[in-house]
Parts: structure tokens; C-alpha cells; sequence
């Protein structure tokens, strides 16, 4: 053994007492040294032979910066030579040096500035970096994330257009009757949400109101709250039953690819000298609530079956006279179920703010009612919210 | 005195020269909107998409702080802000200092700015090849200043919130910009200091600024680079100091 590791450590020993020049000559990086005038002073062979340039063209009389693309002459002038002024040193500054050969060679410098002592001159030494594959690896990166940010700003803006489209954009004006509606999406908006309202003539004396919310997010929710709101539409001109409509929508729902489901509340409405004739069905969905003109609140309507599966829905239908100052509230569970924690919005807040809104216009309890939902979820809402009021006049 | 500092840096520029003129002015230092410390929300995308903005910013700093008979020091691009907030406010400044300014960067027929578009193109690149060096460069390290350790801190903090994308946005409103013709308007005497070797504004460059203004003196300060208030701060301090004196001179 010990004759192997005679001439194996002698050798080592060899390597380790490599002369300082020949160290510096031949390391693994690039050096240069420029004076204030950024003048090349010095440089090692290692910066000669990657850049193809001969030592005695550089020495005295070559600008480190004219070996640099003008972009990155400016970059130096004016982002780099200021934090070595102030700082003295630069960290993995990312710039290319121009060949002889035409090509340009990406690198990393670390910069040092050494000052004369009294003398009032400086030098900057450069540890010259091969950088290609790094930087090549970094452009990508900045690429994809380039390409990451333009996906979601048009992710985001197809949302937002498809959800406008699943929306009326202004409730028609109906004699008789003052509403309004609200609707807030989950999260950032860049998903489209199932919630869905509709106010639509049915005759020269009849609308239809809808408010519901299909199950799920994204692509498949949209096909399936325009399939629901057309199907309510076009059901709503055969047939005077709200029951009926809701049935209708069941079987569409159920015939439907995505093979979603939903809740809906459905009106038929008709204005009658004495107030507002209403006839409701509910699949589903939570019961509206009535605010009567002293503030007090109650549910209406009879619940009803989920819409689009487990097989043909019970559904309720019944009728009431809305009386004038009396208010019809639909919402979503984006509103029920906020959630803060572990604990939900819940009816009785609703009810508490419904209570204090006597006085407050349709439009006015429906931004309260959704502002005050997303405000207990400190604005982070994880459903969609719709508000729809309604109130004899 | 007012000092604003140029496009890639912070007021830190200013260390070494507004404190020179600290017995005979009041000296106010800050750092325009989306540089060095200043609020984060001071900076609006669309008021800072052209000089004006910032040339606004600089009017209501000094309404605010009730400055008058400002002497102006504005360093690169902070010149033309300078030059902007002067035509639209003459009754605030007093003189304005230019050092190494530009009324335009980009070549333009006859005209000779220094750069092409693919320049300016080729600087963005490079701020984009050093976004993700960027916090490798502020890395908390100690300065090898070791007379003045809060230095290294200061800066540190300074550089880490200089946000890229609004580094991007100020290159495009600076390298961008075409302020010859507003020259002409300017009724506040100058003073132009200009660097022997500037590659950023070079010596015609900063000739053209003083041809084209009204009342100006034009000084060839010795130094080299762009940043003369910080590689030869003591000529800078001097030359304005100078040009001071001489103008409270009757004539």
C-alpha cells in the first residue's frame, strides 16, 4: 500500500503547489481587472481563449464595456456602476461578452473594487463566469413564467366575459315591481362560477325570475348554467306551471353530457292592481325570504328535490299576493354558507340585516346583503355569490 | 436643494454631494416613485408612464414641503423631470443643475442620441437576464466599508425593493423620451455638467441640452462613466458650488 501512496501524494502535493500565476492564468474563470475608466489593465489567459481575443489587443487600450452589447453597457452604466460605487462589490450580474468570433458568450461577474489607498484611483477586478446553459435554463424560466402570467390574465378575462354572459346585464323595467340583483364570483374571478340569475317577459302581463346555482366551477358549470337558463326561458313560454318549468329543467339537467345538477328557485309574476301575483316552485334550493313592510321576515314557499338527478323531483308550487312595500329576497349559498372559520354566515344574519332594511331601496339590500357575506370572509369568498330582490310597488 | 437621482438607482447617490451644501441650503434627498424606499403604492402605472408624471411628482414635493427658489440637481433622466417641472412651474426653481442629461437617447435623422431601438431593446433584456439575479446582487453582505457599517444595510434594504417590472417600465420612459423641443421653454438659468467619457450622454449630447436652452453654462467635468455625483463627488459639489457663487454675483 504505502508504495501506492508515496507517488499519489507527491503528486497532489504537486498540483497543490501549483505556482500563483500559472493559478491564475489558467483558472477555471475569467479575470479581468479595469481601471475607473473601465479600461482593461489585466485579464488571464482563461478570458483570452473563451472570447477568442488576443492579450495584447486588450491591455491599455480595450473598454471592458465595448467587449459588452450595448444593452448591457447601459445596464452597467446605469444599474452596476452606482451599486459599485456605493457598495463596492457586485454579485452574479447576468451579461454577455462579445467573440471575436461574432457569437456572444453569456456570463455571470462578480465584481470587487480595490481603491489605492490615497491615490484616488480604483480598479475593478471581474471574476468572469461561463454562463451558457445557466442562463439558457433561466430564459426558459422567465419564458414559461412570461407565458404563465398571459395564460391566467386571459384565463381570467374569458371568466369574466363568459360569466357576463350567463347574467342579464340590466334587469329589464317591469311596472309594479322595483329589483335588482347582485352578483359577486369566488376567489380572484378567474374561475366562472354556477350561480346564475334571469328576469325574462313571458307575455304582455307575465315574467319569469330565476335564481340558481348549478353544482361545480369552471367550463362545465358554464355549458350547464346556459343549458338551465335557456331551458327555463324556453319552458317558461309553454307552460304558465313554475312546477312544470322546474321539471323541464330537471330533465334537461339530466339528459346534460356533464351531467351536472342544480338548485333553482323559479317565479312566475304578474302584476295585479291589488300587488303582485307570484306562483313558485323550489328545487332544492334554500326558501326565499318575505320582509314585509315592518321589517318582519319569513321563509316562502315549500321546499323541493334537487334538479337533475335521482330521478323526477318532488316539487311544490305555490301562490301568493305580494303586496305593495312587501320584499321577495333570493339568494345563493354563496351567501348562507360564507364561511369564517368554522362558522357559516347563516340565516340569522341574514335575517338581522333584512330586519334593519326597511326604508333601504331593492338594489341597496342586495349589495348590503352580498357585501356583508364577503366581508365575513374577509374578501377571500370560496363561492360564488347572487342576490336577487324583488318588491311590490 | 433639491436632489433627484436617475434612472437604475436611489437618493443614496446623492451621499457624497448634497452633504457639501448642507450649511448653505436646506437639502432634501428622495427617491422617485417605485425606486429605492419610496411607498410602494406611490407608484401608478399610468401617471408614470411618461416623464410628466414624475415631473408632477417633483412639483407637488416641493408645494408640499413649500420649497421655492429651488436649486434643482437632477442626475440622467431626473434632468428632463427637472426641465419638465421648471417650464410648468418657473416661479418654483431657482437654477437647475444638469448632470449628464439627455434630451433624447435614440438616434433620430441628423440628430445623434447615441442608441437604436434594439439598443434600448437589448437594455430590457438585460434587466430581464438580471430579474433573476436580482436578489442574488442585494444579498445581505458586509461592505467592505468598515467605517460606515450601516452603509452596507441601508443599501441592502434599498436595492431589495426595487421591483423589476417598474424597473422595466422607468427604462422604457426614460430611453424612450423626446425632450427637444421642450428645451427652448425653459426660463430657469442651467447649469449642464457633463462627464469627458459618458456613454450614456456623451459630450454631444449634453451640447445639444445647453445649445438648446435659453440661459446656460456648460462645465466638462473630468471624470468618467455617467454617475460623476458618485465616482467624483467632490469636482460634482465643486462645479455646482462654483456655478452658485458666480451666478449670486451681480453681474
Amino acid at each position: 500500500m504505502t508504495d501506492v501512496e508515496g507517488p499519489s501524494t507527491a503528486f497532489f502535493d504537486a498540483l497543490l503547489e501549483d505556482d500563483p500565476a500559472e493559478l491564475y492564468e489558467t483558472a477555471p474563470c475569467g479575470y479581468v481587472s479595469i481601471d475607473s475608466d473601465r479600461t482593461i489593465i489585466k485579464v488571464n489567459q482563461t478570458f483570452c481563449t473563451w472570447t477568442g481575443r488576443h492579450r495584447d489587443d486588450l491591455i491599455g487600450k480595450q473598454s471592458f464595456l465595448d467587449l459588452l452589447p450595448v444593452g448591457d453597457r447601459i445596464f452597467w452604466e446605469t444599474n452596476i456602476a452606482p451599486a459599485l460605487q456605493l457598495q463596492g462589490f457586485g454579485r452574479e450580474l447576468a451579461v454577455e461578452v462579445v467573440c471575436t468570433s461574432g457569437d456572444t458568450l453569456p456570463v455571470l461577474l462578480n465584481l470587487s473594487r480595490v481603491d489605492g489607498a490615497g491615490s484616488g484611483r480604483s480598479v475593478v477586478r471581474i471574476a468572469v463566469f461561463d454562463a451558457r446553459e445557466r442562463r439558457a435554463y433561466e430564459r426558459e424560466l422567465l419564458r414559461a413564467r412570461r407565458d404563465a402570467e398571459e395564460a391566467a390574465a386571459t384565463s381570467k378575462h374569458l371568466a369574466e366575459t363568459l360569466q357576463r354572459t350567463l347574467l342579464p346585464p340590466s334587469l329589464p323595467p317591469i311596472d309594479g315591481i322595483e329589483m335588482a340583483g347582485v352578483y359577486h364570483p369566488a376567489g380572484d374571478g378567474t374561475i366562472v362560477g354556477g350561480d346564475f340569475y334571469d328576469v325574462f317577459e313571458i307575455s304582455d302581463d307575465a315574467w319569469g325570475v330565476v335564481l340558481g346555482d348549478v353544482c361545480g366551477k369552471g367550463a362545465a358549470a358554464a355549458v350547464d348554467t346556459a343549458l338551465a337558463r335557456f331551458t327555463v326561458r324556453a319552458s317558461a313560454i309553454r307552460t304558465r306551471s313554475p312546477r312544470r318549468v322546474l321539471s323541464d329543467l330537471h330533465d334537461a339537467m339530466e339528459r346534460s353530457d356533464t351531467q351536472g345538477f342544480c338548485t333553482a328557485v323559479y317565479l312566475r309574476v304578474r302584476k295585479r292592481a291589488d300587488g303582485i301575483r307570484l306562483s313558485m316552485a323550489v328545487g332544492g334550493h334554500h326558501l326565499p325570504l318575505l320582509v314585509g313592510p315592518d321589517g318582519a321576515v319569513e321563509e316562502f314557499g315549500e321546499p323541493g328535490a334537487l334538479l337533475g338527478m335521482l330521478g323526477p323531483p318532488r316539487l311544490h308550487e305555490v301562490n301568493r299576493l305580494l303586496a305593495p312595500g312587501e320584499t321577495l329576497v333570493l339568494f345563493t349559498d354563496g351567501v348562507l354558507e360564507a364561511r369564517r372559520g368554522d362558522e357559516f354566515f347563516g340565516e340569522d344574519r341574514i335575517t338581522e340585516i333584512l330586519q334593519q332594511s326597511i326604508g333601504s331601496s331593492t338594489q341597496e339590500i342586495a349589495t348590503t346583503l352580498s357585501d356583508a357575506a364577503i366581508d365575513f370572509q374577509d374578501g377571500h369568498t370560496r363561492d360564488d355569490i347572487a342576490v336577487l330582490v324583488l318588491r311590490a310597488t | 436643494m433639491l436632489f433627484a437621482h436617475g434612472f437604475g438607482c436611489d437618493q443614496h447617490m446623492w451621499r457624497s454631494v448634497a452633504p457639501r451644501f448642507e450649511a448653505s441650503h436646506r437639502c432634501v434627498v428622495f427617491d422617485h416613485a417605485g425606486a429605492g424606499n419610496a411607498h410602494p403604492d406611490a407608484y401608478d402605472v399610468d401617471r408614470h408612464s411618461s416623464l410628466d408624471g414624475y415631473a408632477t411628482d417633483v412639483i407637488e414635493l416641493c408645494d408640499e414641503l413649500g420649497l421655492r427658489d429651488v436649486v434643482f440637481v437632477g442626475h440622467s433622466v431626473s434632468a428632463m423631470i427637472g426641465v419638465l417641472a421648471s417650464i410648468r412651474r418657473p416661479d418654483l426653481f431657482a437654477h437647475l443643475v444638469l448632470i449628464g442629461p439627455s434630451a433624447r437617447y435614440i438616434d433620430d435623422g441628423d440628430y445623434v442620441g447615441g442608441f437604436t431601438d434594439e439598443d434600448i431593446d437589448g437594455l430590457l433584456g438585460s434587466l430581464d437576464s438580471n430579474y433573476l439575479g436580482w436578489s442574488a446582487q442585494v444579498a445581505p453582505m458586509i461592505v467592505g466599508n468598515e467605517d460606515r457599517p450601516e452603509l452596507g444595510q441601508e443599501l441592502t434594504e434599498s436595492f431589495c425593493r426595487t421591483d423589476p417590472d417598474i424597473q422595466r417600465r422607468f427604462a422604457r420612459v426614460t430611453f424612450l423620451s423626446d425632450n427637444r423641443d421642450d428645451l427652448a421653454s425653459v426660463a430657469t438659468p442651467c447649469l449642464v455638467l457633463q462627464c469627458r467619457t459618458d456613454i450614456i450622454a456623451s459630450e454631444a449630447v449634453g451640447r445639444f441640452v445647453h445649445e438648446h436652452l435659453p440661459t446656460s453654462t456648460f462645465v466638462m467635468l473630468d471624470a468618467s462613466g455617467h454617475c460623476p455625483n458618485l465616482s467624483a463627488p467632490d469636482m460634482t459639489a465643486d462645479a455646482i458650488e462654483c456655478y452658485l457663487a458666480g451666478a449670486s454675483q451681480p453681474a
